[in-house]
């Protein structure tokens, strides 16, 4: 009898761990869902980086304004346009739809980039 | 190649001998100060060093004005935390010119970020100035957000399409324009056919002894197109000043002083009075050169125009701040 208790006990243990194990890993989908929805854009020295990113359709591509100069974000076929950014500030756009979205920077249009959604 | 000949040929309009990369080499950095003077319609180019050459006259005449440009009001990064401290020592500088400016030209970039705070600063010290009169033209930073609606209120009245207009002056015809709008991506600075349109007409009627003064926020000649230091459609814009013994181009944008001379046009750049930039290529990107502060005032600054009517003379002269 003591014995089967104590078995049990281990059994109850491990089915405790596998709910914590699986409760983890939902977590760590959970975690990661949002992560690959959303791509980031820096943009500094007079640039956008990466220059191109290539991300799902869906997706939320935040740019953020690293240069104490302020820079715009806006698409060459007039999807998208940014107000100015200042330092330290954010744009972001969320692609529905599949395709390349070329954009640049409407005050300083040497500055471009693109964003090919899959 | 049709290109390629007609810029020999406003080279050697001067039969001088030097061609563009000559003139490229002669080009003024901030700092250094430079001095023009058109006499018959030949054109001479002094770094102030080499003042001596012009027998200790200091240049005077029927018409004198200043040129400021880039004021940036609103930035306050590291590069300059203090831009309205800056351009009030330039009204300063201007205020204590030997030969008294009439009026002044404000080559853009008033504000930074289009706030009308930062225009009610700018327009207060520039109260504080000798010359009474200021004739603006916008920079990319005047026109944020709304396509150029607020500074077209404030400073466009008489204004036409998105900004440009000419007046004269003591003879001196001035044409001011603007193209810093509708940019391309991968592009530089931009006219636009109306605009080019209008000022085709504009000096139509001018009789080719006029001293055209023509002013524009980014360069009209390409200076660094890298950076996007130049304007797209400005040769259009020279092929109408062509018939001009004296022109005389001023334009902002790049924080330095800058000069290049071709045929019977004199390209000059001025300094800001908010913040330097590098040298085209001497740095990763065209954004705020930090310096220290001790050294800020002598990479501002201002300039200052003189036009000698007897003479046919318009000089041109930077100082800074420091």
């Amino acid at each position: 009898m003591k014995l089967r208790v104590c078995m049990a006990g281990v059994m109850v243990a491990i089915v405790a761990m596998t709910g914590l194990l699986a409760g983890s890993s939902k977590v760590a989908a959970k975690a990661q869902q949002p992560a690959a929805a959303t791509a980031e854009v820096k943009i500094d020295n007079f640039s956008f980086g990466p220059g191109t990113v290539t991300v799902a359709v869906g997706t939320t591509v935040v740019w953020t304004n690293r240069d104490d100069i302020p820079h715009t974000v806006v698409s060459t076929d007039g999807v998208f346009k940014s107000k100015v950014l200042d330092t330290d500030e954010k744009f972001s756009y969320t692609f529905d739809k599949a395709g390349t979205f070329p954009y640049f920077c409407s005050l300083h249009p040497k500055m471009t980039g693109k964003v090919v959604v899959q | 190649m049709a290109e390629k000949t007609k810029d020999e040929l406003l080279h050697d309009h001067n039969n001088d001998g030097i061609d563009r990369r000559g003139f490229l080499k002669c080009m003024a950095w901030a700092g250094t100060g430079a001095l023009c003077i058109m006499q018959g319609g030949v054109l001479k180019s002094y770094s102030l060093s080499q003042m001596s050459q012009l027998g200790g006259k200091t240049p005077s005449g029927e018409l004198s004005f200043a040129q400021i440009s880039d004021s940036h009001m609103g930035f306050n990064k590291a590069a300059n935390p203090d831009v309205a401290g800056t351009l009030q020592a330039a009204v300063d500088k201007i205020n204590g010119l030997s030969t008294k400016p009439e009026f002044l030209l404000h080559t853009g970039d008033i504000s930074h970020l289009s706030k009308p705070e930062e225009f009610d600063t700018v327009d207060q010290i520039l109260k504080g100035a000798v010359a009474k009169d200021v004739f603006f033209v916008p920079g990319e930073h005047d026109m944020l957000n709304d396509e150029g609606k607020q500074y077209l209120e404030r400073y466009g009245k008489s204004s036409k399409g998105a900004g440009w207009y000419s007046f004269d002056k003591q003879g001196v015809h001035f044409i001011a324009l603007v193209n810093v709008l509708n940019l391309k991506a991968g592009g530089l600075g931009t006219l636009g056919q109306e605009q080019l349109a209008w000022m085709e007409n504009d000096v139509k009627q001018l009789k080719s002894s006029t001293p055209v003064v023509v002013f524009a926020h980014i360069p009209l000649w390409t200076v660094y197109p890298e950076w996007g230091w130049g304007t797209e459609d400005s040769a259009q814009a020279l092929a109408y000043l062509k018939k001009f013994g004296s022109v005389t181009v001023l334009n902002g944008h790049i924080h330095q002083t800058m000069q290049k001379v071709e045929g019977n046009v004199t390209f000059h750049t001025a300094a800001s009075t908010a913040f330097p930039q590098p040298q085209p290529g001497k740095a990763d990107s065209p954004g705020p050169m930090k310096v220290p502060a001790e050294q800020l005032k002598s990479v501002l600054g201002i300039t200052d125009v003189n036009y000698v009517k007897g003479q046919h003379a318009l000089a041109v002269v930077d100082s800074t701040l420091g």
